[in-house]
């Protein structure tokens, strides 16, 4: 359950980023990301997949969440 | 000789792993690359951040060196204590060039060694007592010093001194912040480690100490200049022209900083990151905690300067956005003669460099404004982060080496046969004697400052002194070299 960065890049998209794994990913999927919630499944570019309870209200990014590698 | 081609590159690369062992050739070979610009992610080319070899040549550093020597040392109206034995300090003291200005010994301590001097029987005992006592005769000493940072060497997580309870007993009885920075030396695999330590040390130690104080007037153009040691005057050049461009630089990290610029950053409007390997965890803190949006620039030849200069404008509002195109206009004709001057003798010129932290990416542009091209890089201590930049910056088929080994690097230089290469110091004379231009470029060779515009002209007319300098051609003994008929001959007949 590594601690993940989320932030906003300049394009608008969002970034993944695992500071422990130098991992800068882009998001490309987000199960629920509506005005109510943002979370669970998420989909990076490079093709995993991770899990977060979806939070509501939605987070302000940028922000350090606690994900989990989604069961496949 | 011709730019050689993706196969010939892999290849050479196959016949320099050809002399190691099975295991250790595996090992070697993910840290050895092609470069490809069509690939997004450079973890799928080239492996990086992963301990070195036992056996080879690497010239990393450790996480002291990291925290002592890059992110702390510079800090000038501070003390940085090298916490442990006399050598790891003084060994490596004052070898950074980073440039500062007040008067040493009074208010600023750049270049002092200050050091606990373990002996044995602080390692048998223990060095609390030491340390503060030593804490408190700085104090006493150099009563001008806003803090003190205790920078831990190996011994010292050995023994399991309690730096952190010394520091706070200490700041409360002194009103001065005493920072514990546990960086042992054997603490990772590289002096990055002792980075991303030293930053976690200012984010719980520093950043934090004048929230809620609001008597720091603010102003909307306030930036900071993050990641920029001011090696030979870096950070000057770089600064003067963001305040041309009507920006406030309210603090320099680390070069030529103060404690309580960094204390202020939090209130800036904008962080500016210049080397990113080694600053971008504070950052992408103060982002998180402060909302100050961090950006990567890139100070090094005109054309990444004008690049630079657009991007951080677009930060801000017209007149700053004005501002810029006035002052690349105004260096334009200054810029213009340099490349006017040195490109006709540095045209076509092959440059290999193996550099930390920024340099093997950054540098590059500067290269291509004076007509050169960069044909091998790579970092001693990078993450896959800085090799994801770096593909885009080089050219195809041109070679990428991570923590290369001195035996690699050499067999490289063979084949590839560059006009100059960019290194340290521990290169610079095996290569000098094998007769190949040599620049260190960490230290700029005891030159500098090479940001900005100013230093452009500074790096074009070393590269020019370097490369074009009259002792290559004398590399022969007099008696080995053919008798004058005899060259005129060979000349006449080649
Ligand atoms: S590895 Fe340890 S002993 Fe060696 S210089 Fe670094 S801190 Fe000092």
């Amino acid at each position: 359950m590594p601690n993940v960065m989320i932030r906003r890049k300049d394009d608008g998209g969002l970034l993944f980023y695992v500071a422990k794994k130098d991992m800068e990913e882009t998001i490309a999927t987000v199960e629920t990301d509506t005005d109510e919630a943002w979370g669970g499944e998420v989909e990076l570019t490079d093709g995993s997949r991770w899990f977060i309870d979806p939070i509501s209200p939605p987070p302000q990014f940028p922000t350090t969440l606690r994900f989990k590698r989604a069961g496949d | 000789m011709a730019s050689m081609t993706r196969e010939e590159t892999q290849d050479l690369i196959q016949e320099v792993l050809e002399v190691y062992p099975d295991k250790a050739k595996k090992d070697r070979a993910k840290h050895l690359a092609v470069n490809d610009q069509s690939i997004e992610q450079s973890k799928k080319c080239i492996t990086s951040n992963r301990k070195s070899l036992p056996g080879v040549m690497t010239v990393r550093g450790c996480a002291y060196a990291g925290s002592k020597g890059v992110v702390w040392g510079p800090i000038k109206d501070m003390v940085h204590i090298s916490h442990g034995p006399v050598g790891c300090g003084q060994y490596s003291r004052a070898g950074r060039r980073n440039y500062y200005v007040g008067h040493t010994g009074v208010n600023t301590f750049g270049t002092m060694n200050f050091t606990s001097d373990f002996q044995e029987k602080d390692i048998v005992f223990g060095g609390d007592k030491k340390l503060a006592k030593l804490i408190a005769e700085i104090n006493e000493l150099f009563p001008l010093v806003k803090g003190i940072s205790v920078q831990s060497e190996c011994p010292i997580g050995l023994i399991g001194d309690d730096i952190e309870a010394v520091s706070k007993k200490m700041s409360k009885e002194l009103e001065k912040p005493i920072v514990p920075v546990r960086c042992e030396g054997f603490r990772g695999v590289s002096q990055s480690l002792g980075h991303h330590i030293a930053n976690d040390a200012i984010r719980d130690w520093v950043i934090g100490n004048r929230d809620g104080d609001n008597s720091f007037e603010t102003g909307k153009y306030d930036v900071a200049v993050i990641g920029d040691y001011n090696i030979g005057g870096d950070a000057w050049a770089s600064r003067i022209l963001l305040e041309e461009m009507g920006l406030r630089v309210v603090a320099q990290w680390s070069g030529d900083g103060t404690l309580s610029e960094m204390e202020l950053t939090p209130k800036v409007k904008l962080n500016l990151i210049h080397c990113y390997r080694s600053m971008n965890y504070i950052s992408r803190f103060m982002e998180e905690k402060y909302g100050v949006p961090w950006m990567e620039y890139n100070f090094f030849g005109p054309t990444k300067i004008a690049e630079s200069l657009r991007k951080i404008a677009a930060f801000f509002d017209e007149t700053i956005q004005a501002n810029a195109e006035k002052v690349i206009e105004k260096y334009t004709a200054e810029y213009e003669a340099i490349v006017a001057k040195y490109r006709p003798r540095l045209e076509g010129k092959k440059v290999m460099l193996y550099v930390g932290g920024l340099r093997p990416r950054h540098v590059i542009g500067a290269y291509e404004d004076l007509g050169m091209e960069v044909v091998g890089t790579g970092y001693e201590f990078a993450h896959n982060d800085d090799y994801d930049r770096t593909i885009k910056e080089m050219g195809n088929a041109t070679l990428l080496y991570d923590d290369v080994t001195g035996y690699e690097f050499e067999e490289f230089v063979k084949k590839v046969k560059p006009d100059l290469i960019g290194s340290g110091i521990k290169e610079k004379y095996i290569f000098q004697k094998m007769g190949v231009p040599f620049r260190q470029m960490h230290s700029w060779d005891y030159s500098g400052p090479y940001h900005g515009y100013d230093g452009f002209a500074i790096f074009a007319r070393d590269m020019d002194m370097t490369i074009n300098n009259p002792c290559w051609k004398s590399m022969q003994a007099p008696w080995q070299k053919p008798a004058e008929g005899e060259a005129e001959a060979v000349a006449a007949a080649g």
